[in-house]
């Protein structure tokens, strides 16, 4: 009984916390009117068309399309940035080698850099490469482990694993990259897991770097078609359309999260990942 | 970090480290060294795009001084990050605290407070907070029905930049995790002497808890200063800037100079004093821990 202010202040934040996102879903199936005149969250009907006709959105592509761009970029930038950075991570935690200590300084240097400081020569760069309007300048910096947060955390949770593994391993004729597949990453997946997660929930939420390097609309991911229906969306337009594209742009980042919850937060709270 | 247990085993080469580690300083040449040199050298350089750059030395940064915008943004970047760094600091502490508390359905309340945070930028999010403090949205609609006056978050330069703070500060849950990820591997021995010796909660956290948490708090310290001086999504699709300049961050103005007046050699310069800015706050914070370290000794 001594701890029910701390249950309703935690309960109090809580609601703050989820309420926004329960509106916003409420919202979508709201009028304008209902939308600006209720602080409460459930609609007074239920219209799916409202989803339906979100979905063909303002430009000739459907959000399907988008969908299939934004994976189109996640899907190879997750396998490059977690094999990158399992290599990386390796060759930091168990092995000697010259500059071993600079390198890793400049590891954690890197993490310090600020991306919008990067992005301009990177721009620049890919320009005068003729990749830009083409995911590689989206993807390909990931084949690098150029998330140095990544390599750290992993580098925390290979220490973890003792030595004797290798040894036992290579008592028994494993070379380095076999021990490294078949003995040490079976023992941190759940690293793996929170690193392709966390990639995952970058890349939906990155805006910037899709903003600058692609121009046209049939290449757009699903944030770039979002900032398109903002910007065609009047006063007086029916506002819930809108509403309801954010909507489904907030589902695959929910649904990843809930999904992989158990495993990656082991992940996060290894390496001090936020979000 | 002693050289023993980086003694490689029998038959590895030197070099097999290196070859591991080789995309990294690839990477890090291509993606780190050279983007940051190059805009140093872009920066003294007067550059449209199209045309070759020509060198003009130090011009660009004299013309920040005199730049109206530059000045403008870079005293709104500093007030939105000392605003919101030790506010969502402070936020997280305390939440962090009260969730050490054996607190019964922990779980629920850890992942209520922790979605916001993963959402992050995510454009979806910055529509909501649109919507949420229009002057008759959800925000405005509450105050009125506590009998607060509407507050014009659009229109009062103050509010407008109080209103990203806050969307900012509701995506306090990655802070806080790793706070309550600290506090839960302090040993309990010491709160059970401390209780045994009549110790308060509050005196328990700030001669016990407060003290082993420093390196932590310097951690997301630094971690959200960063981030905050980088903000450029919220503004940009939030306020636009507005009213009055008055949440123009120096992100919007590294954009607006590089895309939409081509001022390629500038914006490059302005970015090369955010890296100073930011390397300049990280290296003072340092100083401070360090200082406070060997006060202590």
């Amino acid at each position: 009984m001594k701890k029910l202010p701390v249950y309703l202040l935690l309960t109090a934040v809580g609601i703050v916390m989820l309420y926004p996102l329960l509106w916003l879903i409420g919202a979508s199936f709201k009028s304008n009117d209902e939308i600006f005149s209720s602080v409460w969250f459930m609609p007074s009907s239920f219209d799916t068309d409202i989803y339906k006709n979100a979905w063909k959105t303002v430009t000739p592509y459907t959000m399907g399309h988008y969908f299939l761009n934004t994976f189109m970029i996640i899907i190879p930038k997750i396998f490059f940035s977690v094999i990158s950075s399992i290599l990386v991570a390796y060759g930091f935690a168990r092995f000697d080698f010259p500059f071993r200590r600079f390198f890793f300084a400049l590891l954690l240097g890197g993490m310090l850099m600020p991306s919008l400081v990067t992005v301009m020569p990177m721009f620049m760069l890919w320009r005068e490469l003729g990749f830009l309007d083409t995911y590689i300048p989206l993807t390909v910096p990931y084949l690098f482990a150029s998330e140095g947060m990544f390599v750290f955390i992993l580098v925390q949770f290979f220490k973890g694993v003792p030595k004797e593994f290798d040894e036992a391993a290579r008592i028994d004729g494993c070379g380095s990259l076999k021990t490294l597949f078949f003995v040490l990453v079976p023992c941190i997946k759940p690293a793996i897991v929170s690193i392709a997660v966390f990639t995952f929930l970058w890349t939906m939420n990155d805006f910037l770097t899709p903003l600058i390097m692609i121009q046209s609309v049939e290449k757009y991911p699903l944030s770039l078609a979002l900032r398109l229906s903002v910007d065609s969306t009047g006063q007086n337009y029916e506002q819930n359309k809108l509403i309801a594209l954010s909507v489904i742009g907030l589902i695959p980042s929910v649904a990843v999260f809930a999904a992989a919850q158990k495993k990656f937060v082991s992940g996060i709270t290894a390496g001090g990942l936020t979000g | 970090m002693n050289k023993k247990t980086y003694r490689n085993p029998v038959g590895v080469s030197r070099f097999t480290g290196l070859l591991l580690i080789s995309p990294f300083i690839i990477g890090t040449a291509v993606f780190l060294v050279y983007p940051f040199v190059c805009s140093f050298l872009l920066g003294m350089t007067n550059y449209d795009g199209i045309r070759p750059p020509q060198f003009t030395g130090m011009d660009n940064y004299r013309n920040m001084l005199r730049d109206e915008n530059f000045c403008k943004a870079l005293g709104v970047t500093v007030k939105y990050a000392a605003i919101l760094v030790p506010l969502k600091l402070l936020v997280s502490l305390i939440t962090a605290l009260l969730l050490n508390m054996e607190i019964r359905g922990i779980g629920i309340y850890r992942t209520a407070f922790y979605i916001p945070s993963i959402l992050g930028s995510n454009l979806a999010v910055v529509i909501m907070w649109q919507y949420l403090f229009t002057s008759n949205g959800l925000v405005n609609q509450l105050l009125s029905l506590v009998g607060a006056t509407p507050v014009s978050w659009y229109g009062d330069p103050d509010k407008a930049l109080f209103m990203i703070v806050l969307l900012r500060l509701w995506e306090f849950g990655s802070t806080m995790i790793i706070f309550l990820t600290a506090i839960r591997s302090l040993p309990r021995e010491y709160y059970e002497a401390a209780k045994v010796d009549g110790c308060g909660h509050i005196r328990a956290f700030f001669s016990i808890t407060f003290p082993q948490l420093k390196s932590v708090i310097f951690v997301n310290l630094v971690l959200q200063t960063i981030a905050a001086f980088q903000e450029f999504n919220a503004p940009y699709m939030i306020t636009g800037g507005g009213p009055l300049k008055s949440t123009y961050t120096i992100g919007m103005l590294i954009y607006d100079e590089m895309f939409r007046y081509n001022e390629q050699g500038y914006a490059n310069a302005v970015s090369w004093v955010l890296f100073m800015l930011i390397s300049g706050a990280v290296a003072v914070m340092y100083a401070i821990a360090a200082l406070m370290r060997r006060d202590e000794e």
